[in-house]
């Protein structure tokens, strides 16, 4: 109230003009915020979007060696059958070498089925098989991946992410 | 805009209009009475050349959108349902696909002419920073633009355009996911960039506005780099420069019917005929020729002290941008125009040549070479705002600049008075 009484000298209480100024400044900025979320938030997944977000992979039809892409919440996910070598070799690797230090034992639930989101970490590309690590080479920007889909080569900063996913039966994984 | 018009009507009807609203005199101050510098040169048409690119591309636009269909199952079709069965459907795709091009051509032009002849020095440090804010509007409505058509280069480009977001710490993905609508691009990624790519060009129309409006403050610079002095410095806009002005606007718009009816794929991507798949990245992702120097700036910065090299990338390719509006301050000199300025001007070719060499970075496919190339560009980018424009105002012996425009123009001839190293507007500046 002080910037009001320092406007009118003269009056020291408050006026019903100042009560009047003060409410409606109130409800006023009420009313904006209240607006403004939902004005932001409408950008965010609805919900036709949200109820999309499950995905079951048939792996019987996968042989060893063999990889398959998989559309998830409209990303694509690598299912890779990978043989026992291919497991060995990328185990073998020592932490050291790694950007993004994980153990393979980590990225995995079963040895051989390799499941992560094709997406590189660096800005959204999909990889392609290829590279010189047995495993992914993005076309965008070089980026590389191992059979372990943990980045060897820059510029992306991270591993390829490891989606949430369950084995239903030996032949059948629920991601999501 | 230029003080008390003097304009007055001659009809009885205008009389009675223009005591209502007074939009004649304001037509008739700033565009015809208007006093321009007598010796601007073609770069200087180059003004008008962007609002007829304006112009054009909302008309093409809006034509366009007529028959566009912005939703991910329809986009690519109804583009193509514009080439083929649309009435002149093809020849307004064309015109909006290639009119982009000019837009962007024309825009670098007006800028490079603003940074060799000092345009951004005081007093028009206002003027400089709209004409910033004008072109981050135009790169973010052609981004969104080139997405519509949902071809492989669409799709990818807004992947890759969008993942940028995912860089900034902790809020990052949240924000990507916000922009998407989703939990990748998709079709509410197309129907929000439509929109978005509707409004945006008439947003640019208000800051054009402006940008006009604080231009006929102090009016136009000049290649001279010296204020009007006397009324012999100037000449009426009309018709001196509503002709050259018009006479520029034709010429250029032959230039850019050569591209629309000979070579109208010249500046596309064969890639973008194919419909956009989000499971296969094409093999090689260009962007169009316009963002070529940002994305090289993208793809060379490396890891910066704590800043990984993707943070990095994005903040340099932003920087690269966001320093334009600090020219003013960071060009100590307070010699406007570079033709009186001979180290500047060497070094303002090197700084062309670093954004063409980027451009041609861009292009290329990424190998330890192209890094490499990218990164001695990069620092000789930046380098030349933040030290050579500091430096150089401190170190360089300007040429003697003409006392007026009219020596200038007419040489020394019935005045003398050279003032050596003359300041462009010392009472202004500081």
């Amino acid at each position: 109230m002080t910037d009001m009484t320092m406007a009118k000298p003269n009056m020291a209480e408050p006026t019903r003009r100042d009560i009047l100024y003060v409410a409606t400044a109130a409800v006023g900025v009420v009313g904006v915020a209240s607006v403004i979320w939902p004005l932001i938030d409408q950008m965010n997944p609805d919900l036709s979007t949200l109820a999309l977000s499950k995905t079951e992979i048939d792996l019987k039809p996968i042989a060893p060696g063999q990889n398959i892409v998989v559309k998830w919440q409209g990303k694509p996910v690598f299912v890779r059958n990978r043989p026992p070598k291919m497991v060995e070799e990328v185990r073998a690797v020592p932490m050291s070498e790694l950007i993004d230090p994980e153990t393979d034992q980590a990225r995995v639930k079963v040895a051989n089925w390799l499941i992560v989101v094709g997406v590189c970490t660096h800005l959204g590309c999909t990889p392609n098989v290829g590279g010189d690590y047995d495993g992914w080479l993005c076309p965008c920007h070089g980026s590389q991946y191992d059979a372990s889909g943990r980045v060897r080569h820059g510029p992306a900063p991270l591993n390829l992410l490891v989606p949430t996913y369950e084995f239903k039966t030996p032949t059948s994984v629920v991601v999501g | 805009m230029s003080g008390p018009s003097t304009y007055v009507p001659k009809s009885a009807i205008g009389k009675w209009f223009e005591q209502r609203l007074p939009i004649g005199g304001l037509i008739h101050s700033s565009f015809v009475v208007f006093p321009n510098p007598r010796n601007l040169n073609y770069f200087w048409t180059f003004g008008a050349i962007l609002a007829f690119m304006l112009v054009a591309q909302i008309a093409t636009g809006v034509a366009l959108a007529m028959h566009y269909i912005p939703d991910a199952r329809f986009a690519f079709n109804s583009v193509e349902n514009i080439m083929r069965d649309v009435n002149y459907g093809w020849l307004l795709r064309y015109l909006h696909a290639n009119g982009a091009t000019m837009f962007f051509l024309a825009v670098y032009i007006h800028m490079l002419r603003g940074l060799y002849y000092g345009s951004y020095k005081a007093p028009r440090e206002v003027l400089w920073i709209l004409g910033v804010i004008i072109f981050l509007l135009m790169m973010a409505t052609a981004f969104m633009g080139y997405v519509l058509p949902w071809g492989q280069m669409s799709f990818w480009g807004a992947t890759v355009i969008t993942n940028l977001f995912s860089a900034i710490p902790l809020v990052g993905n949240f924000i990507t996911t916000w922009l998407w609508g989703g939990f990748s691009v998709g079709d509410p990624t197309l129907n929000r960039f439509f929109a978005l790519h509707y409004l945006l060009p008439f947003m640019i129309a208000g800051v054009v506005i402006l940008h006009i409006w604080a231009l006929h403050v102090p009016g136009s610079n000049n290649p001279a780099g010296v204020e009007p002095k006397t009324s012999k410095d100037t000449l009426p806009f009309h018709p001196y420069f509503t002709i050259k002005d018009t006479f520029a606007v034709v010429c250029f718009a032959i230039f850019f019917a050569w591209f629309v009816f000979f070579v109208p794929n010249y500046f596309g991507h064969a890639d973008n005929y194919n419909p956009a798949n989000p499971l296969v990245t094409p093999q090689e992702i260009v962007p169009e020729w316009y963002f070529l120097p940002y994305y090289a700036i993208l793809r060379s910065t490396p890891n910066i002290l704590f800043i990984p090299a993707k943070l990095a990338g994005v903040l340099a390719m932003f920087g690269s941008i966001a320093v334009f509006a600090f020219l003013p301050w960071l060009d100590t000199s307070k010699v406007r125009s570079g033709s009186y300025r001979p180290v500047f001007r060497v070094f303002f070719w090197v700084f062309v040549l670093c954004g063409i060499g980027l451009g041609y970075i861009g292009s290329q496919p990424v190998t330890e070479g192209t890094i490499l190339a990218g990164r001695i560009l990069l620092l000789g980018y930046f380098a030349f705002f933040l030290i050579v424009l500091p430096l150089l105002g401190l170190l360089e012996t300007p040429l003697q600049v003409p006392a007026s425009i009219a020596d200038a123009v007419l040489g020394a001839h019935g005045s003398t008075a050279m003032l050596k190293g003359a300041s462009a507007e010392p009472s202004v500046k500081g």
